[in-house]
């Protein structure tokens, strides 16, 4: 049996199930389908998120009613309202929507080529490597937040190319990446661990919070490079999805419909590691969201695999709640985001598990 | 023990038989050793090696002893002598415990491997480690536990009912506990452990200063009282994993298969189970959260034996140890007289060559 398999059809992998709408451009030569399920919870999770994005931005320890954040927002508002809200407030805001969107897409592309739902970014090392060399830069070179953003940016991206040239032999395959990839994690990881047990106990401190994941004093300087990588990659990631769905049939017939099986690969897994890296950089490694949220928008849109919008729109939404109720539950002290994301993550994954009604790989 | 005959190897990319192709045996890549006579000799080997790493475990530390001195502590023990103080109260019991350890790592790794049908199993990687590093967390924090011999019950506790938990929800709902449910059932669990494990060292500083050292895995400081503790446990859950050897075959074949063939699945999955739940939460009880072992193990013995857990068990029960006491001892020699821990040097060791392994061959898809 292959790891943990992403459930195909029965009989054929894709056919069109009922609620799906073919769209055609005639003579153009594009095509393309759509769920109509999938759309709607896309819709609706994405609506879901930014009600609470905008309830986020009217709570904390100066509270602002609504109709005050608008007025702020185009311009109208009073000198301090402007200042928290424009300073503080929306770019934290758009940094917890933009790294959740980013992680849950993330998540859902490496889940997909793996074909096994551990197979996320967090799991099989890009997280280790960005931690890795956070923590170095907070530990050994003492460095500034920017610099520790740099460093796990750089690091994040240098395991990933390991561990895809590690991995390669004749083409990748999903599963070969996943454990050169808990390798490479079980390694970083213990140099983590390592360097925490020689530094200082405040720098020891400082990196198990930047370890946690936390939208802390996240600013404009946050929010551009996650919009840019969002903007950029997503249409990439949607343009490649129907290949996703090619190659869950495995490579041979893949190459036999025509998908140049590698160089797409590489691609996605590209996307992939682009979108994890940013948001890792920009928020810490927040563990979870790119394993959950594809999960959970599976479920939701009862689909047979796991579709990347929605994934990306859980993600939003998961790490947007998970922000306000870290800001607020201990106010005035504030929480990690990082333990509210699994907090509130971990117990509704679990309760769709149970729930689900399918025997079989279904769960 | 019968000796299974290889199974047939097939091209490099055989799908997966559906549950239509009731093959009594698994139809996977076979291993490197081939009969039982080439498997059961090569596990008399690899004893040798293990017993080879325990001399080098006892003779090598941070104080160069000579190897005559070393055997005169084993068979003329001389109580005035530091020598044979140090190899009696300190290194041999690291060593048991080294062995133990391993032991208990190996076979929980090999055993959750086979019940979940998933290839990243691992204590680690399903919340076992997390819920033993919760509970020695609250230990700290709330019950001000100081020490490594206060700890280990903890640990257990945690690494006990984390398992069972993960276990009892990955099992709800219809269908029971597939194998994608419980792997992320695990994963859930491991992430939402680790978060309140955070959660107490953000907020708590002098914690945090205990735990990290903790947090890393080590066989040092551990005496014999430790090992004392935790090797009633280690047996029995070595007896319950070797006994789950058949059961786990019977899982590979899918619940589907098994059922069919008139195997009880549910007895199997409880035997290693447990197995998984005594084995794993020893171990992590003794030497803090060692990663990577139950992991790897299980796959290195999987290359060698091929997909038979009636072989795959044994080896992995005599390779983990020497993995781990290999490690050790290159911690202890390295940054003399200081020591790296032995996870650490488990995890940069043993990476390289695991990868090594993953490219080399196809490794079996559970």
């Amino acid at each position: 049996m292959a790891a943990v398999e992403l459930p195909a059809g029965p009989g054929v992998p894709h056919a069109p199930t009922p609620g799906t709408l073919v769209l055609r451009v005639p003579r153009v030569g594009l095509s393309t389908r759509v769920q109509a399920r999938s759309v709607a919870v896309t819709l609706v999770v994405l609506l879901a998120a930014f009600l609470v994005f905008a309830w986020s931005l009217t709570v904390g320890d100066f509270p602002i009613p609504l109709s005050d954040v608008l007025a702020t927002l185009v311009g109208r508002g009073s000198e301090d309202g402007d200042f928290i809200i424009r300073t503080l407030r929306l770019p934290r805001g758009l940094t917890g929507l933009l790294v959740g969107a980013g992680f849950g897409l993330a998540g859902a592309i490496f889940q997909r080529i793996a074909r096994n739902p551990l197979a996320s970014p967090d799991i099989i090392g890009i997280n280790a490597g960005a931690a890795a060399a956070a923590v170095f830069t907070i530990v050994v070179v003492s460095g500034t937040s920017d610099q520790v953003t740099w460093g796990a940016l750089v690091g994040s991206l240098a395991t990933a190319v390991a561990i895809y040239l590690l991995a390669y032999r004749k083409g990748v395959t999903g599963y070969r990446l996943v454990l050169v990839g808990i390798g490479i994690t079980a390694m970083l990881g213990s140099v983590t661990s390592y360097l925490l047990t020689r530094a200082e106990i405040y720098d020891a401190q400082k990196a198990t919070v930047w370890l946690t994941g936390s939208l802390n004093g996240r600013g404009w300087e946050h929010v551009r490079p996650v919009t840019l990588a969002l903007v950029v990659l997503v249409p990439v990631a949607v343009a490649l999805a129907r290949h996703l769905r090619l190659l869950e049939m495995g490579d041979d017939a893949a190459r036999g419909l025509g998908t140049r099986v590698e160089p797409v690969r590489a691609a996605l897994l590209l996307t992939g590691v682009a979108l994890a890296a940013v948001c890792t950089a920009s928020a810490g490694p927040i563990a979870f969201v790119a394993l959950v949220a594809p999960q959970i928008a599976r479920r939701l849109t009862g689909g047979r695999t796991l579709a990347l919008l929605p994934a990306a729109a859980c993600g939003a939404l998961l790490m947007t709640a998970a922000d306000l109720v870290a800001r607020r539950l201990f106010a005035p002290t504030e929480l990690p985001v990082g333990i509210l994301t699994a907090v509130l993550g971990a117990p509704y994954l679990l309760y769709l598990l149970a729930r689900a009604n399918r025997v079989g790989s279904g769960g | 023990m019968a000796s299974p005959t290889a199974s047939p190897t097939l091209g490099r990319d055989a799908r997966p038989p559906g549950p239509v192709a009731a093959t009594v045996r698994p139809r996977r890549r076979a291993g490197l050793l081939q009969g039982g006579w080439a498997r059961g000799g090569g596990l008399v080997v690899a004893l040798g090696v293990l017993v080879l790493v325990c001399l080098a475990s006892v003779a090598f530390g941070a104080k160069s002893i000579g190897f005559r001195t070393v055997l005169d502590a084993l068979f003329s023990y001389d109580p005035s002598m530091d020598d044979h103080l140090i190899i009696r109260s300190l290194r041999i019991p690291r060593t048991l415990l080294g062995i133990g350890v391993g032991m208990g790592l190996g076979l929980a790794g090999a055993c959750m491997q086979g019940v979940t049908r998933n290839p990243l199993a691992d204590p680690g990687i399903f919340g076992v480690e997390a819920g033993a590093a919760l509970a020695v967390v609250i230990g700290i924090f709330v019950f001000g536990v100081g020490s490594l011999t206060g700890y280990v019950w903890f640990a257990f506790l945690g690494a006990g009912i984390a398992s069972t938990v993960v276990y009892g929800l990955g099992s709800l709902g219809r269908g029971g506990a597939t194998p994608v449910k419980l792997a992320l059932a695990g994963a859930a669990m491991a992430a939402l452990l680790t978060a309140l494990t955070q959660a107490v060292l953000i907020t708590d500083l002098a914690t945090l200063d205990q735990f990290r050292f903790w947090a890393v895995g080590s066989l040092a400081g551990r005496d014999g009282t430790i090992v004392r503790q935790v090797a009633p446990f280690m047996a029995v859950g070595v007896v319950l994993a070797l006994l789950s050897g058949r059961g786990l075959n019977t899982l590979a074949l899918g619940d589907d298969v098994a059922r069919s063939l008139g195997q009880r699945v549910a007895l199997a999955r409880a035997t290693s189970g447990l197995a998984v739940i005594v084995c794993s939460g020893a171990a992590v009880a003794a030497a803090g959260p060692i990663g990577f072992v139950g992991l790897t193990v299980p796959h290195v013995a999987r290359a060698i034996t091929g997909p038979d857990y009636r072989w795959i068990l044994p080896w992995s029960l005599v390779l983990a140890p020497s993995l781990l006491l290999g490690a050790d001892v290159i911690g202890r020699l390295v940054v003399r007289p200081g020591e790296l821990q032995v996870g650490i040097v488990t995890a940069l060791l043993g990476a390289p060559f695991f990868i090594a392994l993953v490219r080399r061959r196809k490794l079996a898809e559970l």
